[in-house]
């Protein structure tokens, strides 16, 4: 063990001490079923942490090992361990955990990270027995302290009540509790006794994200700190041949210009120095072979490959002779852009580098790997990086980056400046920096029998793995297929006798990352309009014919159903608006949208209303499900109707929110969510609510115009030539 | 030399002249609740009030903005029914876009004591936010309105 271990561990039990010599809960649980458990406990001896302090004036904090970027958790998991502790909701604090085996994920395997939708599933178990645990220490110290049986003691609202009514605060019991050997068995609530969970609550992070003091990445500041930007190639894997600092360093503010791996950074003490600083840097790039790329040309190769068997990713039946057999043959082709994440807030990442320890700021979702990452390019050992995790404006997948290009290329800049130094990039840099959802190419065919039953549904995806490459390639790629790049298409839930969904990943050296829903946010367009098409070809109604093949999925359905319940589906509409359906599960929630829409004559989309409901099993806050639905909803439609990243010569050709258009206020429909009554497992939510989004969207124009849209985004060109072929 | 009033303070600032007013804010006075988004007016993060209009912070040379009244986020009193409102709805996801959201929400009611649908839609649109609060925006405005905000001058 080293000193900054040594060093966070003191601090931890130094900031208890400070709280009164307070109670600070250290777990490593015990109880089984995490398959990290036992590799992580060897990764590093190093047991005592924690989830909550109490403090000897009543203060609960709560460390949060997940990041915060909007999708609640740092309310949602304090939730969870309020439940079971029963203290007092307004006397609860957060904190971002450092990074430490102790808080690695408990579904992916030994490491810190947030993704994937499964901060409450995977730390509802954990959580509600560090809560419990707590109670149970606090309710026996308290007996302690009375001579009494802990069975005559009670826990609420931050107090131990004894059946006399003598009472005890958290505060009050705090030390002598933290005396006490942790409980090995904890007995959990039952749901019908819960006083938290399944009600909505108000978010703890709102009011410093309302007066402006919540402290995000871009915000970090420390004594002497430098301000830095990367001149980055103009083409992906492209170098630098030479560069010529003279001019740059003439620009008043910038101290230094430096060479790292990625490029020449001009160090400088503010942004707009550094800024004025990269201008006046002469770089020559060697552009490498990426210079010869452009996605027409790649849409053309992804085209021929589409028409060439890949890896088979299903196959049941005879999907070949059934579609030979078919009655009626309907097949198409689909197309989506490279989208960027486009958080609000930049990239950026604040590096203080000294001799054996570096001490990291920044908002990341991945600090296992960023840890790593930087303790290489430092040439330390992990244990001497700490990264502190602040606020994250915008994740979406872009800030858990396995290459943890953000936070390597702030350590070589910090290598190269020996002073705190921040990493900034500008919208532009962030736009074209890369690690985008990848571009897709689908083709797709479905054969109908005589009565217009589905028989055969042959699937042919292309597109670049983001897995590959990538430390978790042995894992999630098995037999040429990326899970990543089929998820949604190869568990079409439909009853058809006869499926083959195959894939093709083509390489190329632009960087492809998840973006919120990940598979799910390309799948479930192709699969859920197609399903679509195969209804208009049956001659049915898409919800009934979507119905009539979910009877043996019923979440699917029971989604579907209240979904078309709440949007009055079949009813008339206004003249012109048209309704669109569409449902599909991901990240463990089932979720069914209804899009009403108009065409203009010119070809814009207007999305009047969009009716959403979820089945995300048993859940923790109503509202941030609420929350979360609005906001896939606006974050697909930001994609349906304007995303597209597209290269040139190598170069990408959209900059800034002028050429990457979002979604505005303008053009906000209104949005209602509908929750399924469920005592399932708990679901994700923070990615699901993208997936189902633009296929119903494009059903609901094919809806009102007879006009069929297959390539994202909608934008009125598009739309017209739908129009024309329709 | 350059001299800023900024929510009643003034200070003095050793900058360029055409640094944007938005970088003076951040890394002169510290100021970090107004934010940098897109660098060129398209998003809104950076929206301070000066003279009691809304303005992106990123497009004015800080040589401009001498002599003038500038609000910003933390000018803002917690008490505001704009403020007030955004808690009460839940506004916030992220939260890096909200401090340019909500001056441009206080801006509005001072101009227009209940605005309309429209009158929301023309104002907040150069408000991007891409968790997608917008719904939630909409009706914190309302909801502000209703209480009787009185305008961003306070």
């Amino acid at each position: 063990m080293n000193d900054i271990m040594n060093m966070s561990r003191r601090d931890f039990l130094k900031a208890g001490a400070v709280l009164g010599g307070g109670l600070v809960l250290g777990f490593r649980l015990p109880f089984a079923g995490f398959p990290f458990e036992a590799a992580a406990a060897q990764e590093a001896p190093y047991t005592p942490n924690a989830f909550i302090r109490i403090g000897s004036d009543n203060t609960v904090t709560f460390i949060v090992n997940k990041s915060e970027m909007g999708q609640g958790v740092y309310t949602s998991l304090p939730m969870l361990i309020a439940e079971e502790l029963e203290c007092d909701w307004h006397k609860i604090r957060v904190e971002s955990s450092p990074v430490d085996p102790i808080y690695n994920h408990t579904m992916f395997g030994p490491m810190m990270v947030t993704g994937g939708s499964t901060s409450v599933r995977s730390e509802w178990e954990r959580l509600s027995k560090a809560g419990a645990a707590a109670r149970e220490m606090l309710i026996a110290a308290a007996a302690d302290v009375w001579k009494v049986d802990k069975g005559s003691c009670r826990a609420e609202k931050g107090r131990v009540v004894h059946k006399s009514g003598r009472k005890l605060t958290y505060g009050q019991l705090a030390e002598r509790a933290a005396k006490l050997a942790v409980p090995t068995e904890v007995r959990l609530k039952e749901p019908a006794r819960y006083k938290v969970i399944g009600k909505p609550r108000h978010r703890l992070d709102s009011p410093e994200k309302v007066n402006g003091k919540a402290e995000f990445g871009l915000d970090v500041h420390a004594p002497g700190m430098l301000t830095a930007l990367v001149a980055r190639p103009p083409v992906f894997g492209g170098k630098v041949v030479s560069f010529s600092a003279g001019r740059a360093k003439g620009v008043a503010g910038v101290t230094d210009v430096v060479q790292v791996p990625s490029g020449v950074a001009v160090v400088a003490t503010g942004f707009w120095p550094a800024l004025k600083g990269r201008e006046a840097l002469e770089v020559v790039w060697d552009e490498g072979e990426g210079a010869g790329l452009s996605t027409a040309g790649m849409r053309e190769e992804y085209a021929n490959l589409a028409k060439t068997a890949g890896a088979v990713a299903r196959k049941d039946g005879d999907p070949d002779g059934a579609l030979a057999q078919a009655a009626k043959r309907i097949s198409a082709e689909y197309e989506v852009p490279y989208l960027a994440h486009a958080t609000m807030e930049p990239l950026n990442c604040f590096v203080d580098l000294r001799g054996d320890r570096c001490e990291i700021r920044t908002g990341t979702q991945f600090q296992t790997s960023d840890r790593n990452a930087a303790a290489r390019v430092a040439g330390l050992k992990p244990e001497q990086v700490n990264i502190h995790t602040t606020y994250l404006g915008g994740g979406f997948g872009r800030r858990a980056n396995p290459q943890s290009d953000f936070v390597a290329e702030a350590v070589q800049v910090a290598k190269g400046v020996n002073k705190p130094v921040k990493v900034v990039w500008t919208r532009e840099d962030d736009m074209k920096g890369g690690f985008y959802r990848p571009m897709w190419y689908d083709r797709i065919s479905a054969g109908l029998d005589g009565s217009g039953n589905l028989v055969a549904w042959r699937h042919t995806i292309v597109g670049q793995s983001i897995i590959a490459g990538t430390p978790f390639e042995s894992v999630m790629v098995k037999g040429g297929i990326d899970d990543a790049s089929v998820e949604g298409a190869q568990n079409i839930p439909y009853a058809i006798p006869n499926v083959l969904v195959d894939l093709h990943s083509p390489k190329n050296v632009v960087p492809v990352l998840w973006w919120r829903s990940v598979g799910h946010s390309h799948t479930a367009f192709v699969v859920e309009s197609f399903i679509d098409e195969a209804a208009h070809a049956a001659g049915k109604d898409p919800y009934e014919f979507r119905r009539a093949l979910l009877a043996r999925h019923p979440r699917h359905k029971g989604a579907l159903e209240l979904a078309a319940q709440k949007a009055a589906w079949g009813k008339k509409l206004p003249a012109g608006r048209a309704r669109g359906i569409a449902v599909h599960e991901s990240f463990g929630s089932f979720i069914a949208q209804v899009a009403e829409v108009s065409v203009s004559p010119k070809g814009e989309v207007r999305v009047h209303r969009v009716v959403c409901a979820i089945d995300c099993g048993r859940f923790v806050n109503p509202d941030t499900i609420a929350a979360q639905m609005e906001s896939g909803i606006v974050f697909g439609l930001s994609a349906a109707l304007h995303g597209a990243i597209t290269l040139k010569n190598g170069r990408v050709e959209q900059s800034n929110f002028d050429d990457y258009p979002l979604l505005r206020m303008n053009e906000m429909p209104k949005v209602e969510v509908h929750i399924v009554p469920s005592q399932e497992p708990p679901g994700g939510v923070g990615e699901p609510g993208v997936p189902p989004l633009a296929p119903a969207v494009a059903n609901a124009v094919f809806a009102a115009t007879g006009a069929r849209l297959r390539i994202l985004p909608m934008t009125p060109e598009a739309v017209l030539r739908a129009m024309k072929s329709a | 030399m350059i001299k800023l009033t900024v929510n009643g303070k003034r200070y003095q600032v050793d900058a360029p002249p055409d640094t944007p007013l938005l970088w003076v804010i951040r890394e002169h006075l510290g100021l970090t609740g107004t934010k940098y988004g897109c660098g060129i007016a398209m998003c809104g993060a950076c929206t301070v009030h000066i003279d009691g209009r809304a303005e992106r912070s990123c497009q004015i040379p800080v040589k401009d903005a001498e002599g003038k009244k500038i609000t910003t986020i933390e000018g803002i009193p917690d008490a505001h029914p704009v403020k007030k409102a955004w808690l009460a709805e839940e506004v916030s996801q992220c939260g890096w876009c909200q401090p340019g959201q909500i001056m441009s929400a206080v801006a509005l009611l001072a101009e227009k004591r209940r605005p309309s649908d429209r009158d929301i839609d023309s104002a907040m649109t150069g408000n991007i936010c891409r968790c997608g609060t917008y719904q939630r925006v909409r009706r914190a405005i309302h909801i502000a309105a209703a209480a009787g905000a009185k305008g961003g001058r306070k």
